[in-house]
């Protein structure tokens, strides 16, 4: 069924380092309200998987959230990780062991990058080796340079940098499960887009029990392996995978909630990766032009893609921009897409390349092949007829 | 790690933006670190010299003896640390107290008084203090006006602790307990040192409102300067009076300048 990720494989289980959470008629009741915030809510997040909590403002999701580390005490009902219940040791203990990631990454401003990450992992007693060992793994993870970014304090980083030291602030003591409240939020929709294709790769690397809260129904799509909607009170509309709930909605109150277009937003179901590419002509820096000139014509390409000695692409210039005897890189910068971008982001990318493709590249940016407007159609075609079946 | 993408790739675009490093002072702090001690220097070299040079007669000399400024220079900073010491010993624990749960209803209560305290006629506060506790061998002079100070000196160190920790944005706090710190440890770990430059600010307001007032404590023999200012009046010696409010000012500048080095030097790096 998920096309996504690939949850049910024997490889993947195997490697699973997330802990269940199941919550059983939890009741949040605040003192002078009438209606209760979470009105016996029962849910089971299975190991291993990300589940995106959606619904309006003032439904319950963040509370839902907060009740699982207890910064919000339930009023009655249970709830348990890997089969402990949370009120099982004190609530010091066990936020220790449950990573939490906050919306703009909510750093310590007067600790540097290094301090902020190792607060948890001090808390715990870790010594300074590790601690630090720890600090540079997690900036590689996240995608920082730990030599340049360690050192560093929050105000000197940009705001998707910051978010990047908040998730590895959550990841710190290597929790199995990680509470994640609109993590991405203050982010802007490019740098937003990136995290969440780095979460995902990190993601498949760790395959921890994530729990994130949004608003953003397109997030909570490409990001879920479940989706859980809620109305008022955190009473839950759909909790299911997200093609079932673009493809089956449950009720009106879904529908309207994941909104019109939904072949679109199918769109972000679907990864780069899994849709065949273009294998447009190449050409390697300091390759003889009429060559590669040759090569394009018998292929029928008007461009070619330029690679630098680690197969990166560096350009992509039209065969008549070609000058001199030897291929140089471009001055101009090329937009790519991951791999594991969704086919939203990538239409997005060819919109704004006057080729209508966009360069697909993999890990360490190594060039994959091409994706053109043809390819995006013919898969919306293809959702549409197994969609109708 | 194999998955991620190379640091060229995560280096560009929006999102690596212009690192701005942080400066810890800008201009007009730096001229308020220079110039107080360049004038409090000129002004006591000026003393100096008028006191070596000037044509002074029987009294004036011996009220402006060498020894006895000194003396009262000294009584009058023991007068202005004590006073200070238990001003920030007393209000910032008070402080904190009033921004934590149950309590922090109490605070506006406890700022009201300490205000009161602090718009009170600093004289009268004094003086009925004096006689109240006079009768008792443990309050001298010195320690009453060292008493007096301190509630004279509460309110600014009170009002901006409290203010400093409820400046400290609620998503930190909440970031930090939401990690797993503890309560006490967020607030010495997070809230404090956030908090701090808002404290230093009142403990330097206080520090200026200590010293001036201590030139009151001569009239309950408390010492300091003010009994250089004193006798000057009483013995109808000009020249001694403005010597020692000359130096008085000096020193409150000089105290101001320690205040402002205080709050430099306790402002966490990375603001």
């Amino acid at each position: 069924m998920t096309t996504t990720e690939p949850t049910a494989t024997d490889e993947a289980r195997r490697d699973i380092s997330g802990a269940e959470i199941v919550l059983k008629d939890v009741v949040k009741r605040y003192p002078g309200q009438r209606t209760p915030a979470v009105d016996g809510l029962s849910l089971t997040i299975p190991a291993g998987e990300i589940v995106m909590f959606v619904g309006p403002s003032g439904c319950g999701k963040t509370t839902s959230l907060k009740m699982i580390n207890r910064l919000i005490e339930p009023t009655s009902g249970t709830i348990t990780i890997d089969g402990e219940d949370v009120r099982g040791k004190g609530e010091n203990e066990l936020r220790r062991h449950v990573g939490y990631v906050i919306q703009g990454g909510s750093l310590f401003p007067h600790m540097t990058v290094e301090k902020n990450i190792a607060v948890v992992p001090k808390l715990l007693g870790w010594d300074a080796d590790r601690v630090r060992e720890r600090v540079t793994e997690l900036l590689d993870l996240v995608g920082l340079d730990p030599d340049a970014y360690r050192g560093r304090y929050p105000r000197e980083l940009s705001g998707g940098q910051q978010q990047r030291v908040g998730v590895a602030r959550g990841l710190a003591a290597d929790p199995p499960v990680i509470l994640m409240d609109e993590p991405f939020g203050a982010v802007d929709p490019i740098t937003r887009q990136r995290l969440q294709d780095e979460l995902l790769s990190i993601q498949r690397e760790l395959r921890k029990t994530i729990v994130c809260v949004t608003h953003d129904i397109d997030e909570a799509i490409k990001l879920g392996d479940r989706i859980l909607i809620l109305r008022e009170g955190a009473e839950v509309a759909q909790y299911d995978s997200p093609e079932m709930i673009l493809s089956a909605p449950a009720d009106d109150f879904v529908a309207d909630f994941v909104g019109a277009g939904s072949s679109l937003k199918a769109l972000s179901l679907a990864r780069v990766g899994e849709v065949e590419l273009r294998s447009p002509t190449t050409a390697r820096i300091g390759e003889s032009t009429d060559e590669v000139r040759r090569r394009a014509e018998a292929n029928g390409d008007r461009a070619v893609i330029v690679l630098d000695a680690r197969d990166r692409p560096v350009g992509w210039p039209w065969v008549r921009q070609l000058k001199g005897d030897q291929i140089v890189a471009p001055e101009e910068d090329v937009v790519d897409v991951d791999q594991r971008a969704t086919l939203n982001d990538a239409l997005d990318t060819m919109l704004s390349s006057s080729h209508g493709a966009a360069i697909v590249t993999g890990d360490r940016n190594q060039y994959l092949g091409v994706v053109d407007f043809a390819t995006v159609t013919e898969h919306v075609r293809a959702m549409e007829e197994r969609a109708g079946e | 790690m194999s998955d991620l993408r190379g640091d060229t790739a995560v280096t560009a675009g929006p999102d690596a933006g212009p690192v701005r490093r942080a400066r810890r002072i800008d201009r007009e702090t730096a001229g308020m670190l220079v110039v107080p001690p360049v004038l409090v220097l000129l002004v006591v070299a000026g003393f100096v010299w008028w006191r070596q040079t000037a044509d002074l007669d029987a009294t004036e000399r011996r009220q402006l003896r060498w020894s006895t400024v000194l003396d009262q220079v000294v009584q009058h900073v023991q007068l202005t640390v004590a006073a200070s010491v238990l001003v920030v010993l007393i209000a910032v624990p008070l402080g904190i107290m009033l921004t934590r749960g149950r309590l922090s209803r109490f605070s506006p209560l406890v700022v009201g008084i300490a205000n009161i305290g602090q718009s009170a006629p600093s004289i009268g506060l004094l003086v009925l203090t004096w006689i109240w506790l006079n009768d008792f061998g443990f309050w001298s002079g010195f320690r009453v006006a060292v008493l007096t100070l301190t509630l004279y000196g509460l309110l600014p160190v009170l009002r901006n602790t409290i203010t400093g920790l409820q400046g400290v944005d609620p998503a930190l706090v909440e970031a930090g307990r939401g990690i797993g710190m503890s309560g006490p440890a967020v607030l010495l770990r997070v809230e404090m040192p956030l908090a701090l430059p808002v404290i230093m600010a009142g403990v330097r307001t206080s520090l200026v409102l200590v010293v001036g007032t201590a030139t009151l404590a001569t009239f309950i023999n408390g010492g300091g300067l003010g009994s250089t200012i004193t006798s000057g009046i009483n013995l109808f010696r000009f020249s001694v009076m403005v010597a020692g409010a000359v130096l008085v000012a000096a020193l409150a500048l000089l105290v101001e300048w320690l205040g402002r080095v205080l709050e430099v030097l306790a402002r966490p790096k990375g603001l």
